[in-house]
């Protein structure tokens, strides 16, 4: 081959390449861009570590809030359903990715019955993950729920 | 020769999408977010403090207003709230330790925004503006003044405006001019020698006094700066006002502290501040008492016989969520101060809870570093910045001063 032939070859090779490279700058400029895809629903609801229960829980203030003491009612219930009322219920989270805890101490101020109490004095001082874990001691036993929260 | 025209290729290729990535407005939605977030905009409405029966009512604000000033409220007849707190430097002295009767061992705070704040004092052991107020009154250093001769200057001064508010003064004339729990040992002296009733009035009265000051003081608004207008115009997709706009450092400043600069896990929300505490290992004052801090405001606040929880509350009992849902954890709390707002902080240094910087500069590179605390942890984790990022955080702050000297 011609010494000729031989760079006309890698000019083709050089300009594909800068093609590809030029349609993934475009592609990455409309991701960054574009707006974000719409946010993964979050689903207030998990079964504790042990399968003894299933929590929910909703907020006295939409959506949570950054900066603000609210409150929340947990509902507990077995697995198949059934309301659990009797149980003592520990509240405390913090943020693993900074090391850091709840700025407050959330504390149960209510047994609302059919298995719903009201926890008082939940406060997230930055938006980011949280992680909120309810300790629950009932008739079935001891196990422990644990929420994952972005802000 | 080939290698180096793929070489310049690339990094044509390189800087287009660089182009593409940081145009003029290249703040995405989520940077959006958090610029919303920072902006006067989403600082909700004024809270009413329910532990003082006279918040929000204007004339407890305008009868607060004259007392802040009222020299008559110390022990030497020459000092007001505004000695340390000048309304015309942002409420605030700009020394490194305020200076009452003597030098203190704090900061003073500026005042913006208080009535949003839970806490109180950098290491908040008061729970309430009233509560607050209280302290520097009777405090040696600060105004050092007693109770009783607060009651007794308040009968002389503001009587009629005392009741129109509170209901008519107690009986004071068989009072000692000087008493009080906090003052001289001749003081103290008088005041356990008081009946309980004549206490319990008097505290009450003292009590009043901090509520009326208090009413003033949560009128105090923190004022809209260049960042505001700036945002707002961002927000509603329009071009800032002449003179709104951010320059191309103080956007660059503005993109580190809602990114990687970290500034946001602590100075977050409309009046920069998350309202909590931390160890930030900012190094204590050579040749001063130890420092704890949060770990000593905690029951420091507990104690307070003025806060949401006490006699002279106005509040049920239910609506002292600060208090009742306090984190109680000393050994976390240890060298914890309160995040101070970072509105208006470029133009009044020094810095931190005793004035340890002098500059922003300083404050910076502190950030940067993250040296380990005397005591406690820090909670800092260290930030690489560059000269420009560095210029470039100043430059953004400078942005949130306020625009006009009366501007509290």
């Amino acid at each position: 081959m011609s010494s000729q032939a031989e760079t006309g070859k890698n000019r083709f090779i050089l300009a594909l390449f800068g093609l590809v490279i030029a349609a993934v700058a475009v592609y990455a400029g409309y991701r960054l861009l574009a707006p974000p895809p719409p946010q993964i629903d979050v689903t207030y609801n998990t079964v504790s570590a042990d399968g003894l229960y299933q929590v929910t829980f909703e907020t006295d203030l939409q959506p949570v809030p950054v900066g603000e003491t609210h409150a929340w009612i947990l509902t507990v219930t077995t697995p198949d359903g059934a309301p659990v009322s009797d149980a003592e219920i520990a509240v405390d989270g913090g943020m693993p990715a900074h090391g850091h805890g709840l700025p407050t101490e959330p504390k149960v101020t209510e047994n609302l019955g059919e298995g719903r109490y009201r926890v008082e004095g939940m406060r997230f001082n930055m938006g980011g993950h949280w992680e909120i874990r309810v300790g629950i001691s009932a008739t079935p036993g001891l196990d422990e729920a644990k929420f994952n929260i972005d802000l | 020769m080939q290698a180096r025209r793929a070489a310049a290729f690339l990094l044509a290729s390189g800087s287009l999408l660089l182009l593409a990535a940081c145009g003029a407005d290249d703040f995405d939605e989520n940077e959006k977010k958090a610029i919303r977030s920072l902006s006067l905009a989403a600082l909700p409405e004024r809270p009413i403090d329910p532990s003082n029966r006279v918040s929000g009512d204007p004339r407890a604000a305008a009868f607060g207003a004259l007392l802040f000033t009222d020299t008559g409220l110390s022990g030497n007849a020459s000092m007001s709230c505004a000695t340390c707190h000048k309304p015309e430097r942002q409420f605030q002295d700009d020394l490194p330790r305020g200076v009452g009767a003597a030098e203190t061992d704090r900061r003073t705070m500026p005042l913006a925004g208080v009535a949003w704040s839970p806490w109180q004092f950098w290491d908040g052991r008061r729970d309430s503006l009233w509560a607050q107020a209280l302290a520097p009154l009777e405090d040696a250093r600060e105004h050092a003044g007693n109770r009783t001769a607060f009651a007794h200057h308040l009968a002389a001064r503001h009587a009629r405006r005392y009741a129109e508010l509170f209901g008519p003064l107690p009986a004071l004339d068989h009072l000692p001019a000087d008493a009080g729990p906090k003052g001289t040992p001749a003081e103290r002296a008088a005041w356990a020698a008081m009946s309980p009733d004549d206490r319990e009035a008097v505290n009450r009265v003292f009590s009043n006094l901090g509520k009326a000051l208090a009413a003033f003081e949560e009128t105090l608004r923190p004022p809209q700066t260049r960042f505001d207008r700036f945002a707002a115009a961002m927000l509603e997709g329009r071009e800032p006002e002449a003179g709104n706009d951010l320059s191309d450092l103080e956007r660059e400043g503005l993109k580190l502290f809602i990114g990687k600069a970290n500034c946001l896990e602590c100075h977050n929300g409309p009046r920069f501040t998350d309202d909590h505490f931390h160890n930030t290992g900012v190094p204590p004052v050579a040749g001063r008492a130890d420092d704890a801090g949060r770990a000593d405001g905690i029951a420091e606040v507990l104690a307070d016989p003025f806060n949401c929880l006490g006699t002279y509350s106005d509040a049920e009992p239910d609506a002292c969520t600060a208090l009742r849902f306090m984190r109680r954890d000393r050994a976390a709390m240890q060298r914890a101060y309160k995040t101070p707002s970072l509105r208006g902080a470029a133009s009044r240094p020094p810095y931190m809870h005793a004035g340890q910087f002098a500059s922003l500069d300083e404050v910076i590179d502190h950030y940067s570093r993250a040296p380990a605390a005397v005591s406690g942890r820090t909670e800092l984790r260290g930030v690489v910045l560059t000269e420009r990022g560095r210029k470039a955080l100043v430059a953004f702050l400078k942005t949130l001063d306020p625009q006009r000297a009366s501007d509290p």
